[in-house]
């Protein structure tokens, strides 16, 4: 038998829940993804300062390259990934979107009905004469 | 037979987070947490988002984002706070090798940048107000105020707690809890930088056109 100092030193090694350290990522990963930001948002500022895209289009071009800003972010800064430890990350990140989707579009939406639907103050003292 | 080669035989599945395998670990339990926070966060931002979508074409005759915002001024607040993303990524690996040098180098730059992306936003504000813009003109510029204004006090909340961060490393060390801690504050500051994505797309760069 061995000594009880080193066995529980072993045993402390098998806790669950406790991994040795695993670095979550390198530098390449970070500077990767310092030039991505960059060009994007190079991009952003040059589509909304120039007639680069069809002027009609360019909220939407604009509203595309944040998208595409944001995927990075969430990819070499926030290292969220397709593996196993990220599933719940990933599906609560879901969630929150659809959250975010509601919040903003039911705003938008209900409140333009409401001002297409309600009358300007000058055509409600008209009707009241 | 030892009970320490017994151990040793005993297969051990790494957690897979689905509740195979065991318990997942403590940092991944623990990110996940704070990954829980800072959506909510984001949901919270996003009434602020809809409020100011709703409200941006209300200027009550008051100047217009077009006549407000520098875009100059936009830009350099930008890179300010994209490379104090990448300073404060390289800090946390700088803390997960244990490099104190390194780990206070980088902890210095994010600081730096963050406070002076901080000035720009604050002298910004300032200008505004005297400009008689302030956030009592127009429902536009109260939302405006309200968006950009809770997201700059997200900024000095990571400002201070990056100053609490370093002093713990200081104090005690690079330990286990000390950088779960550090963990969290990375995660909090990279999330900052994607909600100023929201706020430049949505305020500055539409906003302006």
């Amino acid at each position: 038998m061995m000594d009880g100092d080193d066995l529980s030193h072993h045993l402390h090694d098998r806790t669950p829940g406790v991994r040795h350290e695993e670095p979550t990522a390198d530098f390449l990963t970070y500077t990767a993804g310092l030039v991505f930001a960059i060009v994007l948002t190079i991009a952003s500022f040059v589509v909304s300062q120039t007639n680069l895209l069809w002027a009609p289009g360019i909220p939407v071009g604009l509203i595309v390259l944040a998208f595409a800003q944001i995927g990075v972010h969430l990819v070499f800064f926030l290292h969220l990934g397709s593996g196993p430890d990220h599933t719940n990350n990933v599906l609560a990140l879901a969630f929150g979107m659809l959250i975010v989707f509601l919040v903003l579009t039911g705003s938008l939406w209900i409140m333009a009905n409401l001002n297409a639907n309600t009358m300007s103050p000058a055509d409600l003292m008209r009707m009241q004469r | 037979m030892s009970l320490a080669s017994i151990a040793d035989a005993i297969p051990i599945e790494e957690a897979r987070g689905r509740g195979g395998g065991g318990p997942a670990p403590t940092r991944i339990v623990v990110a996940y947490g704070f990954w829980i926070f800072l959506l909510s966060d984001i949901i919270m931002f996003s009434a602020l988002f809809a409020a100011y979508a709703v409200l941006s074409g209300n200027t009550a005759g008051g100047p217009t984002g077009r006549s407000l915002f520098d875009l100059h001024n936009v830009f350099i607040e930008t890179a300010c706070l994209l490379v104090s993303s990448y300073t404060c990524g390289l800090g946390a690996l700088a803390g997960e090798r244990r490099r104190f040098d390194l780990f206070y180098l980088f902890a210095a730059l994010t600081f730096v940048l963050g406070a002076a992306f901080l000035y720009l936003e604050m002298a910004e504000f300032v200008g505004m107000v005297k400009e008689g813009a302030g956030p009592s003109r127009s429902a536009f510029l109260s939302s405006f105020f309200t968006l950009v204004g809770m997201h700059g006090g997200h900024v000095t909340v990571g400002l201070i707690w990056l100053v609490f961060m370093v002093g713990q490393v200081f104090a005690k060390g690079f330990v286990p809890h000390v950088l779960q801690r550090l963990l969290c504050f990375s995660l909090f500051w990279h999330a900052l930088d994607i909600i100023w994505v929201g706020v430049l797309t949505m305020v500055y760069l539409i906003g302006s056109r």
